[in-house]
């Protein structure tokens, strides 16, 4: 089969597989892709998935299950887009949910996108979770509804729904009511903000969710959004201006920095603690915020903060974008990209494992029970309330 | 399941072994301008050990295997030209010891080069090693198997010279060491027996590279990347042989290309000075430019192009973008550095005939002992026509080499078949005894340098 409607059939021929895209920054090693360091097939390197993806868009080989999990182990990350020496390489990523998108017009994607997908589309979000469970991550906090405040706490759907990653949209609400900051939610007329299903190269969804959003935030007045989530930060940031929506974005690290600096925030006593950091890729390679969750950790008292060997621009993924924390392509290895960054994060003899990402969140702390490691991984927000 | 693949699966584990069509067909393919070939599994190894299981069964099974580092030769020399199983190295990637006293590491062969750069700039920044001109992920198994040369080859000769010992699986299993290691001895010297040459350089046609002691040499504080330009092709190596009389130089590079517009007809001289002292620095550079160049700058026939530029990471694939087709495929040559001027215009002769525009470079080897000129060809990965052109062009300078009494480096089969043509026939003998003592069954990457045809 060709595919010839395929976005990038004029340029994907044009990957050399020269394998700079393995590589973080400082060149520590050929694991910085995170499905090749999971898989360490070149099949599963960024160069091997584009000219898989050619073949298969040529009709060179044909359509497999194998195929679509070599193509969805790809979390978006960037590292590819952030390495590659040529001129063409602010594509690559994109190449790769282009034939996402491919796979869905013909209907062939693993389940665990499907599942993802359509729950998506019936519930709002990935879990399957009734909608009216969306606000339930609030417990006993009291925040009013969106009615013209400041700002739109935006939660995302890990924050509303995952138990683990509610404490830390539990904490970061504390943190902004006890700064008071002006801000309200929009509880459980929350949906999803698309930017996994955007990842996932299901653009109409995309754009269904997009559009019902912008519609509601319009409604509302939106114009000021603090999320919780990165990968919310990045489509509100870079997607919505396309259809229409924008708005002033802001992640709550950005917020919160803000306010330590303005003495708005009481920084907690982290005296005899090392805490190292994990940057997450929506923050980070996508949008080139590498400062302010540092700059929040930096200011706490009595800190120790080492950085890990691969960091910022050089980061390696957690394993969770595009999707994989549900569809778990990279899951169920001691080379789980995850448990890898867990080793990096105790070589640095951190007692804490920072994040800023839900996502990393989920993806890290179940990666240090299967290492049986004793670090802690904590969101940033939650180091603000000592156990 | 075929019975070979659940053996496979049982050494390395289901994660590791393969034989879906989408591993062959990766591994079907070299970044050049070769065919695809495929092979029957992949499997990916961790230990030295799972290595020997895999080459036992391929014994047994009469099956043959493949050895493949990065995959950059470029010339198809680890595609399996006659099916069987690729043995992608790169999981065998574990630093075993530095010595910095010694200036020795030992690392597993699977290590790619910029994991071993890494390193040492980390850990022991007094250090390095010699890097080549590849892309980082090149392995240092593949590239010794290829008799490679990098950064340091001016001061200290091919990367093959630059090592202290080696680990290999021979083709019937069983594992040997070479140099002072074999001895018990730790892993500080090559030489002198048993330093057998049967490895570095027989594109994994002999054994499996599994360890190497690399040595390491000294990393200067400060580095500097200076140019110097002649437009006249003849000069080069008068230039050239100025320069390595003089010694102070790291690595010498003549290059010249079509693109960008710059280089087109332009040779530049890239000269690499290194230093712990910036007045180390100054005073190299005063007798590079000042005494041993002066008489070509007066002459109003070389100048200079750069001075105190930051040493590139080379980047070597960015020629596989000349004609927006991503891909390259190069002739490499070793030459007497006097053949640079004909070598550059017969080659700025082949890639016209053929549309290319002309890219080719030479890089020191030794005392100006030898260069290794190479031709690069680009073409369009998308357009059949010009990777016919690119492989036509390659074969023309496959020729070229011989008819200048130089010796193709790292040959396709085609360049393959013109050096035995031409080797000593007792030489040619001599490997094939070789071979076959080392490789009763011939399983070890057949199809490339067939001595026994």
């Amino acid at each position: 089969m060709t595919l010839s409607e395929y976005k990038y059939n004029d340029i994907i021929h044009r990957c050399f597989r020269c394998g700079y895209c393995k590589f973080p920054t400082d060149w520590d090693d050929v694991t910085n892709c995170p499905s090749y360091a999971r898989y360490r097939m070149e099949s599963f390197s960024s160069g091997g998935r584009l000219w898989l993806i050619r073949a298969w868009v040529n009709g060179d080989i044909q359509w497999s299950e194998h195929l679509t999990k070599i193509i969805y182990s790809c979390t978006s990350c960037k590292n590819c887009v952030e390495k590659c020496p040529h001129t063409f390489s602010d594509d690559l990523v994109n190449m790769v949910v282009a034939a996402k998108t491919e796979l869905i017009k013909i209907g062939k994607i693993p389940k665990p996108v499907k599942d993802f997908l359509e729950n998506t589309q019936l519930y709002g979000n990935p879990y399957g979770i009734s909608a009216k469970k969306r606000a339930d991550w609030m417990e006993d906090l009291d925040i009013p509804a969106y009615n013209g405040h400041d700002y739109l706490y935006y939660v995302g759907c890990d924050g509303s729904f995952d138990p683990r990653a509610q404490k830390a949209a539990r904490a970061t609400a504390r943190l902004l009511m006890s700064a008071g900051v002006s801000f309200g939610i929009l509880g459980t007329d929350e949906i999803s903000d698309g930017n996994e299903v955007d990842m996932l190269g299901e653009d109409g969804l995309l754009e269904y969710l997009a559009q019902k959003n912008i519609q509601k935030f319009s409604k509302l007045g939106v114009k000021n959004i603090i999320t919780l989530s990165p990968h919310s930060y990045n489509v509100f940031k870079n997607k919505y201006p396309d259809f229409g929506g924008q708005y002033q974005v802001y992640h709550y690290t950005q917020i919160l920095a803000g306010l330590i600096k303005n003495g708005k925030l009481k920084v907690p006593d982290t005296s005899g603690i090392s805490i190292t950091f994990h940057d997450p890729c929506f923050l980070g390679r996508w949008n080139k915020e590498y400062d302010a969750p540092r700059k929040i950790i930096q200011s706490f008292k009595g800190m120790t903060f080492n950085e890990m060997a691969r960091n910022r621009k050089g980061a390696l993924c957690c394993g969770g974008g595009a999707g994989n924390f549900y569809t778990d392509f990279l899951g169920g290895s001691d080379e789980s990209p995850a448990r890898i960054r867990i080793r990096e994060a105790v070589d640095t003899r951190a007692d804490v494992l920072a994040v800023a990402c839900p996502n990393c969140l989920m993806m890290l702390e179940d990666a240090a029970a299967s290492e049986g490691s004793e670090i802690i991984v904590k969101d940033i927000s939650e180091i603000f309330f000592p156990e | 399941m075929s019975s070979i693949l659940n053996k496979l699966i049982a050494v390395v584990g289901e994660d590791y072994a393969s034989n879906r069509q989408e591993e062959l067909f990766t591994y079907s393919k070299d970044l050049g301008t070769a065919p695809p070939q495929w092979p029957e599994y992949v499997v990916a190894p961790k230990t030295d050990k799972e290595i020997q299981k895999i080459v036992l069964l391929a014994n047994e099974e009469k099956v043959p295997i493949v050895p493949l580092g990065g995959g950059m030769t470029l010339a198809g020399l680890a595609l399996p030209l006659k099916g069987g199983i690729i043995i992608d190295l790169k999981r065998l990637d574990k630093i075993i010891e530095v010595n910095p006293e010694s200036r020795y590491m030992v690392v597993e062969a699977g290590i790619s080069n910029g994991k071993v750069t890494a390193h040492l700039h980390n850990h022991y920044p007094r250090l390095m090693h010699s890097e080549p001109g590849a892309p980082p992920a090149a392995t240092i198994g593949g590239n010794l198997a290829i008799h490679g040369q990098g950064d340091l080859a001016h001061p200290y000769g091919f990367n093959s010279d630059m090592v202290n010992g080696m680990e290999v699986i021979l083709p019937t299993g069983e594992m040997i060491q070479l140099g002072s290691c074999a001895v018990g001895s730790g892993w500080y010297s090559m030489q002198p027996l048993p330093d057998l040459k049967f490895f570095s350089g027989w594109n994994g046609t002999t054994g499996i590279i599994t360890k190497v002691s690399l040595k390491l040499f000294p990393n200067k504080k400060f580095r500097d990347n200076d140019l110097f330009v002649v437009e006249n092709e003849e000069l080069v190596p008068e230039i050239l042989y100025e320069l390595t009389h003089l010694g102070m130089t790291e690595d010498l590079i003549s290059s010249s290309a079509a693109i960008p517009p710059l280089m087109n007809k332009l040779h530049h001289i890239s000269i690499n000075i290194a230093g712990d002292y910036e007045e180390e620095i100054e005073f190299k550079r005063h007798m590079v430019f000042d005494v041993a160049l002066s008489k070509f700058i007066r002459s109003g026939t070389g100048g200079i192009g750069n001075l105190a530029g930051e040493w590139p990471r080379p980047q070597v694939s960015k020629s596989s973008d000349w004609k927006k087709g991503g891909g390259f495929e190069y002739v490499g040559a070793i030459i007497p550095v006097s053949l640079y001027p004909e070598c550059y215009r017969q080659g700025a002769r082949i890639s016209e005939q053929h549309d290319i525009p002309y890219t080719i470079l030479g890089r020191v080897i030794g005392c100006s002992h030898a260069m290794m000129f190479s031709w690069s060809y680009a073409f369009n990965r998308a357009d059949e026509e010009t990777v016919k052109h690119a492989r036509q062009a390659l074969h023309e300078t496959d020729d070229l080499v011989m008819n200048l009494n130089g010796t193709i480096w790292k040959p396709a089969v085609y360049g393959q078949r013109l050096m035995m043509d031409r080797m000593n026939k007792n030489t040619l003998e001599l490997m094939g005894k070789i071979k076959t003592l080392l490789d009763p069954n011939g399983i070890m990457n057949p199809g490339n340098w067939e001595v026994n045809r």
